[in-house]
């Protein structure tokens, strides 16, 4: 099975805090992964590290087998979906517009109208992106991420303000891309049951990876839940 | 007005230049209003009166110390912003009395210049010869196929630089020579309005024209309309009625803007 991306003792420190410790896993071809684990938890981080936007790390990050810190070349390959999308409210750009962005060939009208097509966003290719609801605004961003069809589909899933239809859609959505256009994803998420019901791969994070495997291992397994659980609400706790 | 005047080469090369310039800053200063730079020209421009001044007392075409002043500092304001967490608009605010105090100095230094420094200030458009005609079509050219060239780029490290970082574009690189083109509009933009109102060229018919709540190009295309609009009967009637022409044109410019602003809050421009 070729491993889309192996991180080797990736460690990432912060001053006076180690935001990831010593975290290894790989992602074969296919999987849907989906990494739990609380706030604060070093997602974010580690999405950064392996989208090169954090080079300030140890351990080694490989790409389809080659090191990301020798080109970023690989970056053509990831589409990213980030948590929250931040642009300035007023910006004059069309949804068509904002996916154009993501193409990197010449504009392909058919292409961008076939990807909004399947994200149930048609009707809105000539509307401003800021008038859209935040559920909709992420249905677009997928549609930027997928249209150069990337190997590999990064999400960090938006935590508020995302209406329960937005919410199946999307959730139907990433079912689809994965187990029908076969690509692989790695998605954060804060919801173990949505988790449970459409990932392959767990991965259970808080600073250090205290679980990967098959999901069905995970959530067969009582003890580990609670684990994970218990350590998500002390996390918790400690934020409030 | 008779149409006579339009048989005269000098309101010809005004119109012209004028026209050029006009779509320059449409197109350079949305991407700046875009980031938050809308005082960014205003900054530059004040620091290239200091290369005027400079031009000046050496004996050389002020415009090409202008050049170089603008870019340098051009350059500078970004390093500082970057390297030093100064805030975008703290060294807007730097740059923008650095650069008249320098000119200030200069003047004073050589005991005044018989040039009228007025020009610099406000702009000379009807002075505008064939060779600087020529320079600002040429400039206007390059800047335009650039931007054409790399529109996907300099469009989406303005929309959300992390995400064009990860989609793989070299951000800095782009930020760069879009401050470096900024410069050189700015410039090239002093005869057109001068140092002092540059600024209302890059800002208000961009401003304009997002209000209008259309996509990137028609608001490009919008915006562009406006400020040739402005700049063309700005010319013609200050010509005529002999007032200044910058004023003039930039007065135009508010008034589209106005203009927006009532048809907005009659409500029959929707958000």
């Amino acid at each position: 099975m070729l491993k889309v991306i192996e991180i080797e003792h990736l460690t990432v420190e912060y001053p006076g805090v180690k935001a990831l410790d010593d975290v290894s896993f790989s992602v074969n071809e296919g999987d849907f992964l989906g990494i739990i684990g609380p706030n604060g938890a070093g997602k974010s981080t580690l999405f950064a590290s392996m989208l090169g936007l954090n080079t300030k790390y140890k351990g080694t990050i490989k790409f389809f087998g080659k090191d990301i810190r020798k080109s970023r070349e690989y970056l053509k390959l990831i589409g990213y979906v980030p948590q929250k999308p931040v642009f300035e409210k007023n910006f004059p750009a069309t949804v068509n517009d904002v996916v154009n962005m993501g193409l990197r060939k010449k504009y392909h009208e058919k292409k961008i109208d076939e990807i909004l097509q399947q994200l149930w966003i048609h009707e809105l290719g000539n509307r401003r992106i800021g008038e859209l609801s935040v559920g909709q605004q992420q249905r677009v961003f997928i549609a930027k991420a997928l249209v150069n069809n990337p190997k590999l589909l990064i999400l960090d899933e938006p935590v508020t303000g995302i209406d329960q239809h937005s919410i199946d859609l999307f959730y139907s959505i990433l079912k689809d891309l994965n187990s029908k256009q076969k690509i692989t994803i790695i998605w954060s998420s804060h919801d173990l049951d949505a988790v449970n019901k459409l990932a392959n791969h767990v991965a259970c994070l808080n600073r250090t990876l205290f679980f990967h495997g098959e999901s069905d291992d995970f959530f067969d397994n009582d003890e580990l839940v609670k684990q994970y659980s218990e350590a998500s609400m002390q996390e918790h706790m400690h934020h409030h | 007005m008779s149409l006579e005047i339009f048989s005269f080469g000098f309101m010809q090369r005004a119109l012209i230049s004028g026209i050029a310039i006009a779509i320059l800053c449409s197109v350079v200063g949305l991407f700046l209003v875009l980031r938050r730079y809308s005082l960014f020209g205003d900054a530059i421009a004040h620091s290239s009166f200091g290369g005027i001044a400079l031009g000046l007392m050496a004996g050389v075409y002020p415009l090409w110390t202008a050049y170089g002043v603008s870019l340098v500092s051009a350059l500078i304001i970004t390093r500082i912003k970057d390297r030093f967490n100064v805030s975008g608009d703290a060294s807007v605010a730097v740059l923008l009395s650095s650069g008249i105090a320098v000119g200030l100095v200069i003047i004073g230094i050589s005991g005044g210049f018989t040039v009228d420094i007025f020009s610099f200030l406000f702009g000379s458009i009807l002075l505008v010869g064939v060779s600087d005609t020529i320079m600002i079509l040429g400039l206007t050219g390059i800047i335009l196929i650039v931007i054409l060239v790399l529109y996907r780029q300099f469009l989406y490290s303005t929309f959300n630089e992390e995400q064009a970082k990860v989609s793989g574009i070299s951000v800095e690189k782009i930020n760069y020579l879009l401050i470096f083109m900024a410069g050189l509009t700015v410039v090239t933009s002093i005869q057109l309005v001068g140092v002092l109102l540059i600024s209302a060229l890059f800002v208000i018919p961009n401003v304009t024209a997002i209000m209008y709540g259309k996509g990137f190009k028609q608001t490009t295309i919008l915006s562009m309309a406006f400020s040739i609009f402005s700049v063309v009967v700005g010319i013609l009637v200050s010509y005529v009625f002999d007032i200044t022409p910058a004023g003039t044109i930039v007065l135009l410019s508010t008034g589209i803007f106005v203009c927006t602003i009532g048809i907005k809050s009659v409500g029959i421009l929707k958000t």
